[in-house]
């Protein structure tokens, strides 16, 4: 049936976009960094699972394991050289969201740079367990289903770490309250360097998921970043409950205009509902306060 | 720097750009018809996000609007009324963008403009490929690069003129006011949204006026020539480089990294985007007030 494949597709691009964007939103949220070089990540991740799997043969679930403990080191060292002395620098939270625009937008062309000097501007993929699945009588490939799974396992893996643990708790105070979290004698320089860099882990996590059904080149990193971007603010900046949520709804707006619509115009449906998002509930779906 | 002293700056150099052109080979006059344009581009772009401090990304979509209505209209129409079509075009997108977004908080206005080039790019490779059946298209119209040199000093004397103009206006001081501190804006009495989004309007039909100048330089466009981020990346660290806080101040960044980059894209081609966002890296840590902030310090 045409509406269950439909609705299926989106269900499955919508749990991976939930991921991609549950790291932006540990890193604006908790680090107050707006990474605009966050896409290229993600692509720079679906080029290292790529490598992997052609070159050495190492399926993309132990890919992960790989690349997001490295992700999180490169990640830290990026908040640590590069971050660090805008933080030190900037008078309030305004001056350091600027700061942090310009210098990751610096940041993109270096990093798709260097990934266009390695691959070129073609086209990539690969194939993984690309076998049909039936499920209500619909078919999807087993390589989509499988990293939608993931995605799932990841983001309730890190929902139970920020609400079941110490360290989350204090990760979320910093979101909440910066100032008041130092007077209950939480490192908010340290976490924020954490939060940071266990949303690199996430964005190479997505990256690596991606990699497996989809088809990428150097360039694509903006695309990710707007989606990102729209997921994060629709499901209120730092709620990664919400950016779940904003995330299937996202991928279920995209892959019903492209089935209904046309494919060519997901961008202007991601615009669209950022539009509606923009004018209707500025503060997020869940958003508590109106700004 | 005083206004008379400033105006009579701008025509001084104005006229030497004119009088020189006769003289120069085809490597200098594209030299510097790349200084004249971005120039115009920068400058622009500082007409908005210097006072408001609203970081724009959005420069190459407003560039390549206008080179997609001189590719559209430009065999249709006389030459005066493509002009005047890009700048409406820009301003009416622009005003529809900022309507949206200039209301809420700085952010959303970053985000929505670093994803409007990609925007505007798919719609039209979609419209192209839906109801023109092609790529993209060829530019042909009577214009030489001589023309296109000549347009562009126009263009850049245009822009101080109306920066110059916006300086000493009540919509400047508003402007300013809002830079400072949006809400005291507000409680002073000004309309903060009309301010900002009219003159996001005039810096983006600038915009599209040189997008629609330059389009006949390529002979053929398409869409991923024609939006492509590069340009809003160039014009931000070019603009930042020199410092958005003074009408003068883009034109410090411009000419030596329009230069620059001129000396690295002929050198090293392949890792061009490496070098530019080092380069940037390098702007926004090293000298964030840009050089007329230093300039000023020192005074």
């Amino acid at each position: 049936m045409f509406i269950v494949d439909v609705v299926l597709s989106g269900l499955v691009l919508g749990g991976i976009y939930a991921l991609i964007a549950m790291g932006l939103t540990l890193q604006y949220g908790v680090a107050r960094i707006m990474n605009l070089a966050y896409g290229e990540f993600t692509i720079a991740a679906c080029f290292a699972a790529y490598v992997l799997f052609t070159v050495s043969g190492v399926n993309p679930i132990i890919a992960l394991a790989v690349a997001m403990p490295a992700s999180f080191v490169i990640n830290w060292l990026v908040y640590a050289i590069f971050m660090t002395p805008l933080v030190k620098r900037a008078p309030d939270a305004g001056a350091l969201e600027v700061d942090s625009i310009l210098a990751t937008f610096g940041l993109l062309f270096v990093v798709q740079g260097v990934l266009l000097v390695i691959f070129g501007g073609t086209y990539f993929s690969y194939s993984y367990l690309a076998v049909p699945v039936q499920i209500l009588g619909s078919a999807v490939a087993l390589n989509r289903l499988l990293a939608a799974g993931i995605a799932l396992a990841i983001a309730l893996a890190l929902y139970l770490l920020l609400m079941k643990t110490r360290m989350g708790t204090a990760v979320r105070a910093v979101a909440v309250n910066p100032a008041s979290a130092r007077l209950v004698g939480i490192d908010t320089a340290r976490y924020a360097a954490f939060a940071f860099a266990l949303g690199g882990a996430l964005v190479a996590a997505s990256g690596v998921l991606v990699s497996m059904f989809f088809t990428f080149n150097a360039s694509m990193g903006v695309v990710f970043t707007m989606k990102a971007l729209i997921i994060v603010i629709m499901g209120g900046v730092g709620n990664v409950l919400g950016a779940l949520a904003a995330g299937l709804i996202l991928g279920l707006a995209e892959a019903l205009s492209a089935g209904f619509l046309d494919s060519g115009l997901t961008m202007a449906v991601n615009f669209a509902l950022f539009l509606a998002i923009l004018l209707w509930r500025p503060a997020g779906l869940f958003g508590k306060r109106a700004r | 720097m005083n206004s008379p002293i400033f105006l009579a700056a701008v025509a001084a150099i104005a006229g030497a750009f004119a009088l020189v052109q006769p003289h120069l080979g085809p490597f200098w006059q594209s030299l510097l018809i790349n200084i004249l344009m971005y120039t115009a581009l920068a400058t622009a772009w500082a007409l908005f996000s210097g006072p408001t401090r609203y970081v724009s990304l959005a420069t190459a979509a407003f560039f390549g609007l206008g080179a997609y209505t001189m590719a559209f209209l430009g065999e249709a129409m006389p030459l005066p009324m493509v002009y005047l079509s890009a700048a409406v075009i820009g301003a009416v997108v622009a005003a529809i963008v900022g309507l949206s977004t200039l209301r809420l908080s700085g952010v959303y206005f970053v985000i929505f403009t670093f994803g409007l080039a990609e925007l505007i790019r798919q719609l039209v490779t979609w419209a192209e490929a839906k109801f023109g059946g092609t790529v993209g298209r060829f530019v042909f119209v009577p214009v030489s690069p001589t023309d296109i040199y000549f347009m562009l000093i126009a263009a850049c004397v245009a822009v101080f003129a109306l920066g110059w103009w916006v300086q000493r206006s009540r919509l400047g001081w508003a402007l300013r006011a809002i830079g400072e501190d949006e809400t005291v804006a507000r409680h002073a009495g000004i309309d903060v949204t009309r301010a900002k989004v009219l003159l996001f309007s005039l810096s983006a039909s600038v915009m599209s006026v040189v997008g629609c100048i330059m389009a006949p330089r390529w002979t053929y466009i398409d869409a991923t020539i024609a939006f492509n981020p590069i340009i809003s990346f160039q014009v931000l660290i070019m603009a930042l480089l020199g410092g958005a806080a003074r009408l003068y101040g883009p034109v410090l960044g411009v000419v030596p990294l329009a230069i620059l980059f001129e000396l690295l894209q002929a050198n090293f081609p392949n890792h061009f985007s490496i070098l530019l966002g080092a380069v940037f890296l390098a702007v926004v840590y090293l000298v964030p007030r840009g050089v007329a902030g230093l300039l000023e310090k020192r005074r």
